[in-house]
């Protein structure tokens, strides 16, 4: 059966779940997941009943409301085929995470496995589910890519973005020394641990400005918002872009921390 | 040592802008990394292995008791001793024993966590009998009065330039203008000092890394040779040990040797792996005339049929902390604890309870590097959200993050409140990040624009632009 084929038996209607940091501080990167998507062939709709995936609370070990926001979310997003998510970390919690917070509830750990199962990591889904293997964008850049912890470890994504990003025109890609090590984000840890956070992040920004690539992209935003921030803190011109922006060919927006060229 | 595991934040600021430290913890970074990765690249079955590890740990902790009843009867049959020690104090206590019973001045160490563990060295000074540590790294941390940054490679935190600098200050018998610029230099310095302490030594104390079940055996690997030394030259050999150290069978520790020291230094095996079995027997050319086992629990039977029972599959690699960007970045001495690194932060608030190393848990970015490379496939930061959770349930969590917490979660929890004030707040907020579309200082952000600037939102949450898009296409639709 040929893409399009299966695009008229049904188009698989998609959840996407834009994670709190898309959502508040950069909107655009939901709208290039969305076009991502639809390219892609599915049906995408955005739940209104979402907020966050309850990492803050679930990493604090406060599992009483990690649970009442995994129950929100299995509630919102249960109904659709797939559900996606344009961060590594967000999408292992609901997909690696949320059924363990359910253990010896028998009806909402069936329930919350059966979600589990339908939720996917943005860049991985395109490829390993969807089949993507050329979003059809274009871009004249040097481009470097960070791979994100938990992406990277939990959700084995590595090859899937660069594999995207070898097909879009203009686009080179630059290797960083050790791109899968820790930015340092770490979620809260950057500001309950400030100070060792920065050295982490200072060896990362080291490592990408010696790839000499003028663009850096990632699939996480906590991960991206942190390594701009110290790239723009010691006066960088690396551009810093979520990697669906890039895939999407949705590049008019000034970058994350930057006014734009 | 004292235990300032709560400092660790204060500790760690201090490390960060420690010279030599940094410059010393640049080899961790690079040398252990890459010489395990190489040496697991060449094994194809090196991840069949791991999971072979772990099932026989496993095995073993669900049926610890019997295996350790086992290993008791051969070290009895063999001629040795048994003695069980529930805490660290009666570990002290029964090692003291042995070594007044045989008259010692100075006993030989062989490197063991264990021995720091129950500050050994400490209450044998204190009882007159001096302990001489023979392992390099261990000897040169004595002669500096610190405790091991790392639980294989203990003086990892200095440089070859303060080594020599203690040598000269404490080798006074040794030619002044003597070159000491190159390791091997120190080393065999160390060698000709250490050799003639194993000859006066009365006792030889060591850890294990294995107790086998089957043979009532005690293994430990080293890459000098002090082990053997420490442990046939004197007249008493104790092996101090925890309880899960435990393995069935000579082939189970075979089968874990070869992850061993693959995990920790990149070896194939370390360059010596030496099997005790009870004391000199009569056709034996060598040995010791005693051969005691001091069995310690200081914590671990409590660990048994919790969430944090995994934790005693550790074999003492090191990969996780060699592996760590938190231990990069400050190294070992900054966890203020016995143990540093990821294991430290599991198992420290196992043995010393919560309460006294809640930061440990919560120094982690969560990367997962250390259960990517753990050996035994320990789920370290499970283990660590697990001890966040104990904290978070007692209310040891810091009032302002878990009132912080509590504030956002109260929003999160209402997605029609959260909208309201996201589409109000947001907006404002992207106003004031100006042109520049960042801000190099916010209040209440201090934790974050202390060292990054923080990147200004777009403006309309996406939720918010989403709705706007699609009313509009609805209008145009109709």
């Amino acid at each position: 059966m040929t893409s399009s084929e299966a695009k008229a038996v049904r188009q698989p209607r998609v959840g996407l779940f834009a994670t709190c940091l898309v959502d508040l501080f950069r909107p655009s990167v939901g709208f290039a997941s969305v076009k991502l998507l639809q390219d892609a062939g599915c049906e995408v709709h955005v739940p209104v009943a979402q907020t966050c995936c309850g990492q803050p609370a679930y990493n604090t070990g406060d599992r009483a409301d990690t649970r009442e926001i995994a129950e929100q979310v299995i509630e919102a997003f249960e109904g659709f085929d797939f559900i996606v998510a344009p961060s590594g970390s967000c999408a292992s919690m609901l997909k690696k995470h949320y059924p363990g917070l359910f253990a010896g509830d028998a009806a909402w750990e069936e329930r919350s496995k059966a979600f589990s199962g339908k939720c996917h990591e943005l860049i991985s889904f395109l490829t390993d589910v969807m089949m993507v293997r050329d979003t059809g964008a274009a871009l004249e850049a040097k481009v470097t890519y960070h791979d994100s912890c938990s992406g990277l470890r939990e959700l084995g994504i590595k090859d899937q973005p660069r594999k995207l990003l070898s097909n879009v025109s203009g686009v080179e890609v630059r290797e960083m020394t050790d791109s899968d090590v820790c930015c340092g984000f770490g979620g809260t840890f950057c500001v309950k641990y400030s100070d060792i956070s920065n050295a982490i992040v200072t060896k990362k920004v080291g490592n990408i400005d010696t790839s000499g690539a003028d663009m850096l992209l990632a699939g996480d935003l906590g991960c991206l918002m942190n390594m701009a921030g110290k790239l723009k803190r010691q006066g960088s011109d690396v551009e810093v872009r979520h990697v669906a922006e890039v895939l999407a060919g949705m590049t008019s927006q000034p970058p994350i921390a930057g006014s734009g060229k | 040592m004292e235990l300032t595991a709560n400092k660790f934040k204060a500790n760690a600021s201090k490390a960060l802008v420690d010279a030599q430290l940094q410059k010393a913890l640049g080899n961790v970074e690079k040398g252990f990394i890459a010489k395990r990765q190489k040496a697991a690249d060449a094994l194809p079955e090196f991840d069949a292995l791991r999971d072979n590890a772990r099932d026989i740990k496993n095995h073993v902790l669900a049926h610890l008791d019997l295996y350790l009843e086992e290993y008791e009867r051969k070290v009895l049959a063999a001629g040795g001793h048994v003695h069980w020690a529930e805490t660290a104090e009666d570990a002290r206590r029964i090692v003291l024993d042995i070594c007044k019973k045989a008259g010692a001045r100075t006993v030989t160490k062989g490197k063991s966590m264990i021995t720091e563990e129950i500050a050994l060295n400490d209450h044998l000074s204190a009882n007159g009998i001096e302990p001489v540590e023979t392992d390099l790294g261990e000897y040169i941390i004595q002669l500096r009065g610190e405790h091991p940054s790392h639980i294989i490679a203990p003086a990892v935190h200095l440089n070859k330039e303060q080594v020599e600098g203690d040598f000269r200050r404490v080798h006074t018998h040794l030619p002044e203008g003597r070159d000491l610029s190159e390791p091997v230099s120190l080393l065999s310095e160390a060698r000709e000092v250490l050799r003639q302490r194993y000859f006066a030594a009365d006792v030889g104390i060591t850890g294990a890394n294995f107790l086998i079940a089957e043979t009532g055996t005690s293994v430990i690997v080293t890459n000098e040779g002090n082990g053997d030394l420490t442990q046939t030259l004197g007249k008493v050999h104790v092996v101090v040990a925890s309880i899960e150290k435990i393995v069935p069978t000579l082939e189970d520790t075979s089968q874990i040797l070869r992850v061993l020291a693959r995990s920790a230094t990149g070896q194939d095996m370390s360059v010596y792996t030496t099997f005790s079995t009870g004391p000199k027997r009569q056709e034996d050319p060598d040995g010791p005339d005693e051969y005691h086992v001091v069995l310690l629990d200081n914590g671990r039977s409590a660990m048994l049929g919790t969430e944090y029972q995994d934790m005693l599959r550790c074999i003492r690699c090191g990969a996780c902390m060699n592996h760590c960007p938190v231990y990069h970045a400050v190294g070992g001495h900054a966890y203020g604890s016995v143990y540093p690194g990821p294991m430290g932060a599991v198992l420290t608030p196992s043995l010393n309870g919560i309460d006294e190393t809640g930061q440990l848990p919560n120094a982690s970015t969560f990367c997962g590097r250390c259960e990517s490379v753990c050996p035994m496939r320990i789920p370290l930061p499970k283990m660590m959200r697990h001890w966040r959770e104990r904290e978070f349930e007692r209310n040891l969590t810091p009032a302002v993050a878990r009132y912080g917490l509590k504030a956002w979660a109260f929003f999160a929890k209402r997605p029609k409140l959260y909208r309201l004030a996201a589409s109000f707040g947001m907006p404002l907020l992207s106003l004031f990040g100006g042109t520049s579309r960042r801000f190099h200082s916010l209040p209440l952000a201090g934790g974050w624009t202390r060292h990054r600037d923080l990147p200004a939102p777009e403006g309309r949450t996406f939720l918010q632009a989403w709705a706007q898009r699609e009313a509009l296409k609805q209008e145009a639709g109709q």
